[in-house]
């Protein structure tokens, strides 16, 4: 077989691989965060659908398969059709890049679960979170609906105010590694856990963390569609499977998020004790457990926290994250032309 | 025929047909998403011709931050799709026959001179892009683009107060 | 590799397309749409003469031109705005007042 089939075939068992397990983590994530906030709510959350509420996910996709799908009167067609189709596309686009395991040897070859490894790796999710703001800019208009429009414009201007932000978060990071590469950076963590940027880099890590946040519009930056304010947001009149799709672009979101956290923050693969293994399967388990404890805390600051109001939301992007993460931007190019190793 | 050609045609022919859909369409909102479709598909040519940066710089500025203040500004003004008679035919015609003609011309005395497929070892990586972009050639260039954009900033503000 | 040639015929196709808009279309933001295609077919060229000359010249002008547009993106909208606050139309026949 020629090499370019072989690669051809290589690339599209990974796409396969990591849209299967994508859309697997969504439906287990919905259950894992709904028993979770349960408990922390002191109560008990799912627990009817099959043993421990385990199928709830599943008779939720049922229910949203079967319901009726809603279109409103005036709706522009093609746009109420499209921008669940755009956010989802977002979504994944960004999914492209990231690796999701150290590289390990199978058959003879080195392979590395990642689709693409691009050499502006970084860059190019910068440029897939801006082309996120188009999904529900496209679902809040096309809906003809008041309540749509104001809770579009206002989750677009949300998610393009903490973009930048979170774009200025890594500028410290692709300094100090030298490189746009996802695996580069990653790389630059090795060795004990205090390499790892989230110590190297504390201001961007809690810039990075509050501006990611943000962006996937969770808790407590959840106002565009929180469930009391603006009736639901810019998915107002989303049933059905349209609904399904904007849901599980949000999750997709969130689980991006998190694996970049764990990329550029965490260390990725890496241990944090060398000697131990930190590639093939051990490097595997090391990535989940960072990734669980993200994801943790992500439902933790559901749970726990009130939502900002829309102007406290913008004056705490404008005016708060951006000149810090500006500053540390000074800051971290300054101690490095010092030589200070970071 | 090696793939990165076959995908260059095929981009080429999604920015021709988005860029002919947005010049035909009446809605302005379905202009502006060919015209992103069109921005797309010049990133991913930017890319095929070796330019990763300026591939990314054109999703991140043109395709997720032009065109979505153009989109904020086409919904806040409520722009419904074009009424009222459009051009009159001869118009039309003259047009055609013009910009035809500009495009036989440029077309042929571009293609006089054969160019191959560019130089072998052309590296346009983000380093070398950043040195050249920083070093003392274009310092003036780059220092005046930032009071540039400053200067849009605040007549942008001022210009769109009540 | 891609010819050099083909991506510059391409720019003149797009520009020719752009050009084309401008004439034909009646609504001021699809007018400015329609130069900002302008602007983009001749970034391609700009980068496929980068591509041909080897240097990265071309290329940093894209980033210029680049920045220039969405500066002037930013002000001729504000422009807009303002002039359909006034005139409470976006037809590009009607701001005629300069007409003698």
């Amino acid at each position: 077989m020629s090499p370019f089939v072989e690669e051809l075939l290589i690339a599209t068992a990974k796409c396969g691989l990591v849209i299967f397990v994508m859309l697997n983590l969504f439906s287990v994530m919905t259950y894992i965060e709904r028993r979770t906030l349960a408990f922390m709510q002191f109560r008990l959350g799912p627990n009817r659908t099959g043993p421990l509420g385990i199928l709830q996910p599943a008779a939720d996709g049922i229910k949203l398969f079967f319901k009726e799908e809603l279109m409103p009167a005036d709706a522009d067609r093609w746009l109420f059709f499209g921008a669940p189709a755009v956010a989802i596309a977002a979504a994944f686009l960004s999914v492209a890049v990231v690796p999701y395991g150290p590289p390990f040897t199978l058959f003879g070859r080195e392979l590395q679960i990642q689709i693409a490894d691009l050499n502006v790796g970084i860059l190019y999710i910068f440029a897939i979170t801006s082309l996120g703001v188009y999904g529900l800019v496209l679902a809040g208009w096309s809906a003809n609906n008041k309540y749509s429009l104001l809770g579009a414009l206002r989750s677009s201007a949300q998610m393009f105010s903490y973009e930048l932000a979170l774009g200025l978060s890594w500028v410290g990071l692709i300094m100090a590694a030298g490189s746009f590469r996802i695996n580069d950076i990653v790389d630059h963590q090795a060795g004990w856990f205090h390499h790892w940027n989230a110590f190297r880099h504390p201001i961007a890590f809690i810039v990075y963390f509050i501006a990611a946040t943000a962006e996937v519009s969770r808790i407590p930056f959840d106002l565009p569609e929180g469930e009391s304010e603006l009736v639901a947001g810019f998915h107002t009149e989303y049933s059905s499977m349209k609904f399904g799709l904007i849901q599980m672009a949000e999750y997709v979101n969130m689980i991006s998020v998190a694996v970049l956290a764990t990329h550029l923050f965490l260390g990725g693969w890496h241990p944090g004790i060398p000697g131990v293994a930190s590639v093939g399967a051990p490097g595997f388990l090391w990535f989940t457990l960072k990734v669980g404890a993200i994801l943790f805390v992500f439902i933790w600051l559901r749970g726990t926290l009130p939502r900002f109001r829309y102007d406290q939301l913008m004056d705490f992007g404008w005016k708060v994250l951006i000149p810090v993460v500006t500053v540390n931007v000074f800051l971290t190019a300054g101690l490095i032309l010092a030589g200070v190793p970071l | 025929m090696p793939i990165d050609l076959v995908l260059f045609y095929v981009l080429g022919a999604v920015a021709i047909a988005a860029s002919v859909a947005m010049i035909a369409q009446r809605n302005p909102i379905y202009s502006a998403f060919a015209l992103i479709a069109t921005l797309c598909a010049l990133a991913a040519i930017y890319g095929l011709l070796g330019s990763p940066f300026i591939a990314v710089l054109q999703i991140v500025v043109y395709a997720g931050a032009i065109m979505v203040l153009f989109l904020f500004v086409l919904m806040l003004l409520s722009v419904r799709p074009e009424e009222g008679p459009s051009r009159s035919k001869s118009l039309k015609v003259a047009a055609g026959a013009l910009v035809l003609v500009f495009a036989a011309q440029v077309t042929s005395v571009v293609t006089a001179a054969a160019r191959g497929t560019g130089s072998a070892t052309f590296d346009a990586s983000t380093r070398q892009m950043a040195l050249k972009l920083f070093s003392p050639e274009f310092t003036y260039t780059f220092l005046a683009t930032a009071i540039l954009i400053l200067a849009a900033l605040v007549g942008a503000v001022v210009l769109a107060k009540k | 590799m891609i010819p050099i040639n083909d991506a510059l015929v391409l720019s003149a196709i797009l520009f020719v397309i752009g050009a084309f808009g401008v004439f034909l279309r009646r609504n001021v933001i699809t007018v400015f749409m329609c130069v900002e295609l302008m602007l983009n077919a001749v970034n391609l060229s700009f980068v496929a003469f980068s591509r041909s000359l080897g240097t990265l010249d071309g290329q940093i002008l894209v980033f210029f031109v680049m920045t220039v547009a969405a500066a002037e993106a930013a002000v001729g909208l504000a422009i807009i705005m303002a002039l359909q606050r006034h005139k409470e139309t976006l037809d590009v026949d009607s701001f005629n007042l300069m007409k003698w």
